[in-house]
């Protein structure tokens, strides 16, 4: 036996630290459960008072404190799938039962004689929720792709349905989307239709310049600077710039106000969003296409195939990737963007969270917020999904 | 490269006229806007106006860039590579939401003016840093850790002197990233009170003064695009000093020197 041998045999015989990140994990929840669990306001506008866990109740805190001790207790399991197993398995567990304490305490804090009560959820129940979230990620780490696939949407799934189950109605997140529930759907799809409508309109733009900049060499330091130009002006300050000349057109062609062109509104909002949308589309289409090998596009010749076979049949697909990943970054970019525009009335689900703003609402600011936040993420994710197909592909 | 020469000192003269000499536009404004009782934005000076922006970029970026710089560091060394996936991960998922929203989700946990600002400012300035330190720290190339090892550098002075000269270029765009992306957030800053560039904007867009609107967006969109340029003529140089110098030739040098 060699002497690594040997000093294996001695650390997996003693209590030893496997996974430090599971140890952080654990004593961060540890610490942020002290926190405000849930906060209970008269009304909208009052600071709220905080429940904190035990507050809640001796069973939901055991709960909630025997998940940490299993994730504290992960980090020190030597065999690297017990681990993973046990880490999910407590990050799961978090995640669910922090979902079902806070709809029953919520539940339970509701008072018929104060109908105007605002339960929301405190800091402790975040930072749990996003332990939980870490604490799978780590769990799903060294998984196989499958595997990590098909538990997350099996979390996904369980978590949504707590949600859809009518278990947290009682929370004042889910009341106020409640409140918005005729509203909602029409601003989602105005954002969703905003952000597409951007996308399609900037990639047909693009095409043109990353032509120009990939075969004549003239125009492109022109085109890059300029766009990236664009890019740097800030969003709110790039729409405001847009207002007065398109209401300028608006007032003096009667054919563009029929069309829905003025000031205020989805107008200014689509040239911006195209506008920012065209550096990240031609800067990766031009990566794309430059990085082409020259010996396969030489092959390609010698093959008898001419410029334009060359482009169509090896060019455009060894670039695929590249252009897929252009639309992600423009996708994510849009929906964030998207935002902003409801200042200038283009409505989706910005118009949630100024309004919120504007009437100290903070569960409002949340209803635009939060899934805005779930459109990007998921987003990004579907174009992963697809970029990584893409790449497989022969 | 000679017409971004020229239109950068032309942007930079017409920003600082704007931010010194807003009043002085008033017929121009006037003209533009005839039935406008009040064309030009006084409620602050575009000064004191372009001072707050600054501010609150300024103190958010350096502290994201040092929280960054740390947390990059550790996470690329032995003691911290463990935590390397986990804070990968969460850089490009973090860099997904929105910069808004963020700011957005700030009001709930600090209330309204210029702290939840700053803490949105500083927590979204923390990814593009920090992801440009991780990648700069990684591209150093092996050999020329090895070399540095060969020379007998403690891990200390092979970070300051070999590792993080190397990993400028990557850091620097993280900054550079970081900061238009902060410049534009404390634009919307002003919808949650803060007072920035923003505020004559988020007030001509709730009053209809579009006069307001075109100023605002006038001297933060030049202002964005000049902090823009310096950091390209940072990097250029940077570029320009590292082929020079190349202090990665040093220990390569004499590693080579030292071969048998």
């Amino acid at each position: 036996m060699s002497t690594a041998d040997l000093a294996a045999t001695r650390r997996t015989s003693r209590l030893a630290l496997h996974d430090r990140v599971a140890l952080v994990l654990a004593l961060v929840a540890a610490a942020g459960s002290f926190g405000a669990f849930l906060s209970i306001a008269p009304n909208r506008l009052a600071d709220g008072r905080p429940l904190t866990l035990w507050n809640v109740g001796l069973s939901q805190t055991a709960i909630v404190l025997a998940l940490l001790v299993l994730v504290f207790m992960a980090a020190f399991i030597g065999d690297r799938t017990w681990r993973s197993g046990a880490l999910f398995a407590s990050g799961a567990g978090l995640l669910i039962s922090m979902l079902l304490i806070a709809g029953t305490a919520a539940a339970a804090q509701l008072d018929p004689q104060e109908p105007a009560r605002r339960i929301a959820l405190g800091s402790a129940f975040w930072i749990l929720f996003s332990v939980g979230v870490l604490a799978c990620f780590q769990g799903l780490q060294h998984a196989a792709r499958i595997w990590k696939a098909l538990l997350s949407l099996a979390l996904a799934a369980a978590l949504i349905a707590i949600a859809a189950s009518g278990e947290l109605n009682s929370l004042s997140l889910a009341r106020e989307f409640h409140a918005q529930r005729a509203t909602f759907p029409t601003e989602l799809l105005r954002h969703i239709g905003l952000v597409a409508a951007a996308v399609v309109v900037a990639s047909f733009c693009a095409i043109p310049l990353v032509l120009a900049a990939v075969y004549r060499s003239g125009a492109r330091s022109a085109i890059f600077t300029t766009l990236n130009l664009l890019q740097t002006i800030p969003s709110i300050a790039l729409f405001g710039l847009l207002i007065a000349p398109l209401s300028f057109v608006a007032a003096h062609v009667s054919l563009a106000r029929e069309i829905g062109i003025g000031g205020i509104g989805a107008a200014p909002a689509l040239i911006a969003l195209v506008l920012y949308g065209l550096l990240p589309l031609v800067r990766s289409a031009d990566a794309g296409l430059r990085n082409v090998p020259a010996n396969v596009q030489e092959a390609a010749r010698g093959m008898g195939m001419n410029a334009q076979e060359i482009f169509w049949k090896v060019d455009l697909p060894l670039a695929l990737p590249a252009l897929v990943s252009g639309l992600r970054v423009v996708t994510v970019q849009s929906i964030g963007l998207a935002i902003v525009a409801a200042l200038i009335g283009a409505g989706g689900l910005g118009t949630f969270v100024f309004q919120g703003i504007g009437e100290y609402a903070l569960d409002l600011v949340l209803v635009g917020a939060l899934p805005t936040i779930l459109l990007a993420v998921a987003a990004d994710a579907l174009f992963q999904i697809v970029i990584a197909n893409v790449r497989s592909r022969p | 490269m000679m017409r971004v020469g020229l239109l950068t000192p032309l942007l930079a003269l017409a920003f600082v006229a704007l931010a010194l000499f807003m009043p002085a536009t008033a017929p121009f404004f006037h003209w533009l806007f005839p039935e406008n009782p009040r064309p030009v934005f006084l409620r602050a000076s575009f000064l004191e106006l372009t001072l707050a922006h600054a501010e609150l970029v300024l103190i958010s970026a350096g502290a994201a860039t040092a929280f960054a710089l740390g947390v990059g560091i550790f996470v690329t060394r032995p003691a911290g590579r463990e935590f390397l996936p986990i804070v990968g991960a969460l850089a490009a998922v973090g860099q997904t939401f929105p910069p808004a929203a963020v700011l957005a989700l700030a009001v709930p946990a600090l209330g309204y003016g210029e702290a939840p600002t700053l803490l949105a400012l500083f927590l979204y300035s923390i990814l593009p840093i920090l992801e440009g330190t991780i990648a700069g720290l990684h591209a150093v190339p092996a050999d020329v850790r090895e070399a540095a090892d060969g020379l007998g550098f403690s891990s200390a002075t092979k970070l300051t002197r070999i590792e993080l000269p190397l990993a400028a270029p990557y850091i620097l765009a993280g900054v550079r990233t970081s900061t238009i992306i902060a410049i534009g957030t404390a634009t919307i800053g002003s919808t949650i009170g803060a007072l920035s560039l923003g505020s004559p904007i988020v007030e001509g867009l709730a009053a209809e003064n579009t006069a307001y609107v075109l100023q605002g967006a006038l001297v933060v969109a030049l202002f964005a695009i000049l902090v823009d340029r310096g950091f390209e003529l940072l990097e250029r140089r940077l570029a320009r000093q590292s082929r020079s110098e190349l202090p990665a030739s040093r220990p390569r040098r004499a590693a080579a020197a030292a071969a048998p």
